[in-house]
């Protein structure tokens, strides 16, 4: 065999032993989840039906065709819970978003400002966090907000209330977990873009005498835009099939879609559902998904 | 950038780092409260770490935990370290878009979409649930944020080095072992990292992908939770954070700046 034969086959191997990977365990999983949607529940091992029975031939299969419908959609989009649930992950998944922005712009903000031989260790502070366990941070507000949690008791403590108030298990408790537990994925996209801002485009606009503030919203906040977009798309996606917040944080009247796909499979033991509320969330979040891929494949490019 | 903090940025880094750190540090604080109750501080003790090595299902946990990192954190980063190389240097091969799609949708998908897919899944090849399947679905998610921090680090590399090997006549698989990987090691070395560490702390999947007899730390920690703060809980949690922690520091030390910038790169 030649050398040229043999780099080629090397080449190949190299794809695809990750391609077939990804593609039997993520791509095939997904079309499977698309055919439980279209199955019906039944008290069997596996608990949903028609088993595809490729010994019967093409009549099992014409068979196993004919059985599938689309009984499951008109039946969650006849229900306002499920409705519900997606409205509410929407809403709750922007609104902390936004928060985050708001949160998060200051400090990446002063993290560039900040003098190079900090920024080593400013960057490994936002990381930290990130590394540590996701569930154990969530876990950590649970004692701070509960009723007899240190917020309250500061709060009665110093006067400000007379009466406790009830923070756990409300809609502002999620967004807070989702704020706190997202704030690292704001950060990094934000500091990376303001990082590589050009420094005498701000000079020259103090040279023609625009003040801070404008060439802040001229210059810095365009500039910042690409990851500014990153980091909105980074917390958003994740934050609106998010089940261990809503389930931690949030009360019973928490509609959180990620919860509600949760229940259904362990407590109602409906996989057909479950797989009707996953097929429906990967729709609502496919535009943003593909957004969000495309600007992670151009900043790439920009890398090179 | 102009150089020089305003009292404003100065501001905001205190209380953003805060807001950051401040639950974390009340969480290990109480876990050295003598007292149960959550609102009272009854002193110091170390008590609830005595008796977190009297808890045998949590240890049991703990060890099926580590051993399930360890294997699809070593799997995934060969999986993501390939992934990398291909999208990087084999320019546009057949189904290049399709592959680069199903690396960068894991890292955003919500878990229980991925976990919900990957048990329909190994229910449809009749795979007995456990250990195994957890190991497979870690690797599966991982390997992508694998694959995205060694990407950015060979986008930035010097091909020349390599071109160099080849025109000395070092085979392909040689120029990688001798020449690209040494240089691309620290980021390598963070995507197993980040993969040990996301498989470590991974509830969503595998809770969807386990079995009998493979219950995972997070699993037991969650089931514990639901039911209120415990300061066991708050023990097992210190120690969590303490040891990744290190980890975490060592390896920065160890791989100076590099390591820091490699850890970034999956935001």
């Amino acid at each position: 065999m030649s050398n040229e034969a043999s780099a080629s086959r090397g080449r190949a191997l190299v794809v695809l032993v990750p391609y077939l990977w990804l593609l039997f365990f993520f791509l095939v999983p997904f079309l499977i989840v698309f055919k439980i949607s279209l199955s019906d529940d039944v008290l069997a091992q596996p608990p949903y039906a028609p088993v595809l029975d490729l010994s019967a031939g093409w009549d099992g299969i014409r068979e196993f065709v004919a059985a599938l419908d689309f009984e499951n959609y008109a039946f969650v989009l006849g229900d306002s819970l499920y409705v519900q649930s997606y409205l509410q992950s929407l809403g709750i998944a922007a609104f902390s978003t936004l928060i985050l922005i708001l949160i998060g712009f200051p400090i990446a903000y002063g993290m560039a400002r900040s003098p190079r031989s900090w920024r080593p260790l400013l960057l490994m502070l936002v990381i930290l966090p990130f590394w540590t366990s996701f569930l154990i941070r969530v876990y950590a507000w649970m004692g701070i907000l509960a009723r007899e949690g240190l917020v309250n008791q500061v709060l009665v403590g110093t006067g400000i209330l007379s009466q406790p108030v009830e923070i756990l298990a409300t809609n502002s408790a999620v967004v807070l977990g989702i704020v706190y537990s997202y704030l690292p994925f704001m950060v990094l996209p934000l500091y990376a873009a303001l990082d590589r801002l050009d420094e005498s485009l701000l000079e020259a606009a103090a040279d023609l005498g625009a003040p801070p503030w404008k060439s802040f919203w001229l210059i810095t906040f365009p500039l910042a835009m690409p990851g500014l977009i990153a980091g909105s798309l980074l917390c958003f996606i994740p934050a609106v099939g998010e089940f261990v917040i809503p389930d931690l944080l949030g009360g019973s009247d928490t509609l959180m879609i990620g919860r509600t796909l949760w229940t259904e499979f362990f407590s109602n033991r409906s996989w057909s559902i479950a797989s009707v509320i996953a097929v429906f969330l990967l729709i609502v979040l496919v535009v943003p998904m593909v957004l969000y891929q495309n600007l992670q494949a151009r900043s790439l490019e920009a890398g090179k | 950038m102009r150089k020089g903090l305003s009292l404003f940025n100065v501001t905001s880094l205190v209380l953003g780092f805060a807001f950051l750190y401040l639950p974390i540090l009340i969480l290990v604080i109480y876990s050295f409260n003598d007292s149960r109750l959550v609102a009272v501080w009854g002193g110091f003790s170390t008590r609830w770490y005595a008796a977190l090595w009297q808890n045998q299902p949590l240890l049991d946990a703990a060890w099926v935990t580590l051993r399930v990192a360890f294997v699809s954190a070593t799997v995934a980063t060969v999986l993501g370290t390939l992934a990398a190389v291909s999208l990087v240097r084999f320019g546009r091969f057949r189904g290049r878009t399709l592959f680069s799609g199903m690396i960068y949708a894991p890292l955003v998908m919500p878990e229980v979409i991925l976990g919900l897919s990957l048990l329909l899944l190994f229910v449809a090849v009749d795979l007995d649930r456990g250990f195994w399947t957890v190991t497979l679905a870690h690797v599966t998610f991982t390997m992508c944020f694998v694959a995205v921090v060694v990407q950015s680090r060979l986008v930035t590399f010097d091909r020349s080095l390599e071109e160099a090997a080849m025109d000395l006549g070092a085979p392909p698989l040689r120029t990688f072992l001798t020449v690209t990987l040494p240089i691309i090691f620290p980021a390598v070395a963070a995507g197993w990292m980040l993969a040990f560490t996301l498989s470590l702390d991974d509830l969503v999947i595998a809770s969807f992908t386990t079995g009998p007899g493979a219950t995972t730390l997070p699993m037991r920690i969650y089931s514990q939770v639901r039911l209120g703060v415990t300061p066991e809980i708050n023990a097992v949690s210190t120690i969590f954070i303490a040891v990744v922690t290190l980890i975490v520091i060592a390896a920065s030390f160890a791989m100076k700046r590099q390591f820091v910038a490699d850890c970034t790169r999956p935001a």
